[in-house]
């Protein structure tokens, strides 16, 4: 058994533990939200927290994520209130959508670590996901939006 | 049956309700008349819809369309809503978007299929989902004057609502449902005047934001079934190989695996979990038998190009280049080329199909709906009919998810296994298996005169046809019109011009890949166009402007283009610009980019973009296509290169197929020509003039032509 906490929520797990966190949160836990687009740590689709921290659940064991707090993005807001979720609604950013979990949970972890990013903060946190619609200028502009509404 | 010389409304448009009391809307273009077709059948209550409604107006009010194209990212379910919501002078707070199951019903006019692609889904509904509004509309005014009997003329609509304007009565649209589906369909319900439009025209926030910001939406990768199972398929690396030993033991003893079975693309693992299927997938140790491409190579495809490049067939002619070339005073000669590319659509390929004894259903992200329907049934020996199709949100298409590759291996899965089976492709998968943007070879040659204007052009193209695969009887004349899009139509005003293709078809196979042959041609004829500018010590700009002058609208872009970039003013040291324009899709854009090259490489700092995509319906859709757009483009340009050894494709995740990144992102300004115009395309045409409008500023910055994708310097 495996202990973890996904989204406020206990889980005790009967997964072998080199399995990837990915595929227990989609094909065990059934949070789909979380995407797979690469598998080996180079888009970013799969990002979700951990103790708050971006990481690539593709190549992350479930094991070592074993006592930790995880957080996906079923688990930033119920009801799409959740400030970055209210800036990417403004700035209409999701073209196809499908990065955009990955995409909203880095950008959560970076306006947490700095409250007001330059653009050249924005790059550097953002750039390991990948957005095949090209929607950075818009998420440029939300993270800034969200800077602003926070302060 | 006489012919009918026009499709009238009360032929394609067809009224019923639900056993709840809603009522429903079908649009059928079929083309013949309606009065023998049967009413729109409902099942009830659960599923609302019959099978060919497209508009359910609720007691709640609410109004929901059924959208038959797919959205992969293009605003699709967003702009067409918009076309019903003004004509019905619909509250837009009430209206709804469902995708459409797969129907004659749902076939885009201008596709004859029910597919998403061409950038056609506003151009093909335009018309009859804005008649289908302003007629649906009338019946709801009709219905309530005679409620209140009270004359037509003295009825209005507004936001969802019929007001009786001199009592100031109003009742809304959902009231109205039983008794408007008892009015006759007018044969003359007009659309408005574009003046009196509260929607179109407008940056309305997109429908499907919201649930895509909490992982609520559910693309092909996400559906789950009760019983449903996962399977990863080993497809041999080297096309038309096939398994000639594997370990179907080992495969089955990894746990989670429930059954190893072999499908026409390969040897499928089906486990409970993909994680278990893939490393069954690792353990069956196949050996492949080579098979005939064991040989090829991209060096001998490009030979294969080369020696074909002056056999090919007349694309377009004009004049004679022969007498050109020989007035002209200076002659102009280059070789273009471009590779294969990937479509690398962020989420990769994937099906899920159940499999019955007489039915089967299908939940897929698919731009063809139809070709779906029909290549399932192919398999299973059923009618099309038999086959119900779940379109899920697709993460990105860009013309791969037109195939059905995917559908066939779940549909075959299923079948064996008896149960819903989720076929995923890993990334690598999904780079190694796709059907390419053709590679091409191209030879041109122009002729300039003493005064310097253009008086011969010659482009001989030689490449692997998509149509020749995909609708064999769509090539005429030996001419893929897809291979020679934008080369044979080029808008400028050159008197001799001769433009061939060679059909040099490899078993490397091809597809649509977003905006097509104009992805390739725009960066060839544009960028050869500033050899010539150059040899002709002319502007770019303004030679373009002066071969322009009998095609307004795109002068218009380039003008604009020109304008809102300050085309001819001083740029900061190190800093260049390049121009170009094209005309694909029914729309046309033209790109400035400006551009600097620190240690080696390519850094695009702005982009300003001027499109006149006719009436926009949504200019905030329209902006974020032409950023998608250029973001796109310019990974290619930069990047974008598949290459084959002995048979096999090299390139296989991000680490050899990069994508663009957001600290790569140019700052891009969109502006608008506006016009009056029908809409036309805005996924793709923003693509073509990119990767020209980069490597033109490259050629300024270095006096060096860039002549083969990716940029190398």
């Amino acid at each position: 058994m495996i202990k973890l906490t996904v989204n406020n929520q206990q889980r005790d797990l009967d997964v072998e533990p080199q399995m990837p966190l990915l595929w227990v949160l989609r094909d065990i836990l059934g949070l789909t939200g979380t995407k797979y687009g690469c598998g080996i740590a180079l888009c970013g689709a799969c990002t979700v927290l951990v103790d708050g921290v971006p990481i690539r659940s593709c190549t992350t064991l479930v094991s070592a994520v074993e006592g930790k707090n995880v957080t996906t993005i079923e688990g930033l807001s119920p009801d799409n209130s959740h400030v970055v979720q209210q800036a990417w609604i403004a700035e209409d950013v999701p073209q196809c959508g499908f990065c955009q979990s990955g995409q909203i949970l880095a950008a959560t972890a970076l306006l947490a670590s700095t409250p007001n990013p330059t653009d050249e903060d924005i790059d550097k946190a953002m750039a390991p996901i990948l957005c095949r619609c090209g929607t950075y200028q818009r998420i440029r502009r939300a993270i800034h939006r969200a800077a602003g509404a926070k302060t | 049956m006489s012919p009918t010389p026009s499709l009238t409304r009360r032929q394609f448009l067809s009224v019923g309700l639900t056993t709840a009391g809603a009522l429903l809307v079908g649009v059928d273009f079929a083309g013949c008349a309606r009065n023998d077709a049967p009413p729109i059948a409902s099942k009830g209550d659960e599923t609302p819809f019959g099978p060919n409604a497209w508009i359910r107006i609720a007691r709640d009010n609410s109004i929901t369309l059924l959208v038959p194209s797919s959205e992969m990212g293009q605003g699709v379910m967003t702009a067409l809503p918009m076309l019903l919501a003004e004509e019905l002078d619909a509250d837009w707070s009430k209206v709804q978007a469902e995708f459409a199951p797969a129907h004659a019903a749902y076939f885009n006019p201008l596709m004859r299929r029910q597919q998403t692609g061409s950038s056609t889904a506003v151009r093909g509904f335009w018309g009859p989902l804005r008649e289908a509004g302003a007629a649906v509309r009338e019946m709801l005014v009709t219905a309530a004057a005679k409620t209140w009997s009270v004359p037509l003329s003295e009825c209005t609509t507004a936001l969802g609502e019929v007001i009786h304007t001199p009592s100031n009565r109003r009742t809304r649209y959902g009231e109205l449902i039983e008794a408007a589906a008892k009015q006759k369909i007018p044969e003359n319900a007009f659309t408005k005047d574009s003046s009196k439009y509260r929607y179109l025209g407008k940056a309305i926030p997109r429908l499907d934001t919201p649930s895509k910001v909490n992982g609520g939406a559910v693309f092909g990768q996400d559906v789950r079934l009760d019983r449903m199972l996962i399977a990863a398929v080993a497809r041999c690396p080297e096309m038309g190989g096939k398994a000639k030993k594997f370990n179907k033991e080992a495969a089955a003893k990894v746990k989670g695996v429930r059954n190893v079975v072999e499908i026409s693309s390969g040897i499928a693992v089906i486990a409970d979990h993909f994680w278990a299927a893939l490393k069954g997938r690792e353990a069956l140790a196949i050996e492949w038998i080579e098979g005939s491409t064991a040989e090829l190579n991209s060096a001998a495809i490009r030979s294969q190009f080369k020696s074909s490049a002056k056999s090919g067939k007349v694309a377009n002619k004009a004049g004679n280049v022969e007498d050109g070339l020989r007035a002209a005073s200076k002659t102009v000669e280059a070789v273009y080329e471009v590779p294969y590319l990937a479509h690398a659509c962020m989420e990769p390929m994937n099906c899920v199909a159940h499999v019955r004894d007489s039915d089967c259903d299908i939940w897929v992200p698919t731009q063809g709906q139809t070709a779906t329907q029909r290549a399932a049934a192919k398999v299973l020996g059923f009618k099309p009919e038999q086959v119900n199709v779940h379109t899920t949100f697709l993460g990105g298409g860009f013309g791969r998810r037109s195939e059905t590759d995917f559908v066939v291996e779940a549909v075959e899965l299923s079948k064996a296994v008896g149960v819903p089976v989720k076929v995923m492709w890993t990334r690598e998968d999904d780079i190694q298996h796709d059907f390419y943007r053709p590679a091409t070879y191209n030879e041109l040659t122009a002729g300039i005169s003493k005064d310097g204007s253009v008086v011969a052009w010659i482009h001989r193209i030689a490449g692997p046809s998509i149509i020749s695969r995909l609708y064999p009887d769509g090539v005429k004349d030996g001419i893929d019109g897809t291979s020679v899009e934008i080369a044979a139509q080029l808008p400028y005003s050159i008197p001799n011009m001769h433009v061939t293709y060679a059909m040099v078809n490899t078993a490397i196979p091809v597809g649509f890949w977003r905006s097509v042959g104009a992805s390739q041609n725009a960066f060839i004829t544009e960028c050869f166009l500033d050899e010539v500018a150059h040899a002709a010590q002319r502007d770019p700009f303004d030679l373009r402007r002066s071969l322009l002058k009998d095609q307004p609208r795109a002068r218009a872009v380039l003008e604009l283009a020109a304008e809102k970039s300050q085309w001819g003013s001083p740029v900061p040291t190190g800093i260049a610009r390049g121009i170009a324009v094209a005309h694909s899709f029914a729309s046309f854009v033209a790109h400035v980019a400006e551009v600097s090259i620190t240690e080696g490489k390519v850094r695009v700092h702005r982009v300003v973009c001027a499109v006149d995509c006719g009436f926009i319906v949504n200019p905030g859709i329209v902006a974020a296509q032409m950023e998608s757009a250029v973001a796109y483009a310019l990974t290619a340009a930069l990047y974008g290169e598949i290459t084959i050894e002995n048979g096999r494709v090299q390139q296989s995740n991000f680490n050899n197929y990069p994508l663009l990144r957001i600290d790569e992102m140019p700052n891009v300004e969109v502006h608008f020509v506006h016009s009056d115009e029908p809409p036309g395309g805005v996924g793709e045409p923003g693509v073509p003039p990119l990767a020209p409008a980069v490597c033109n500023a490259i050629f300024a910055l270095t006096g060096k032509p860039i002549r083969s994708l990716p940029i190398r310097l």
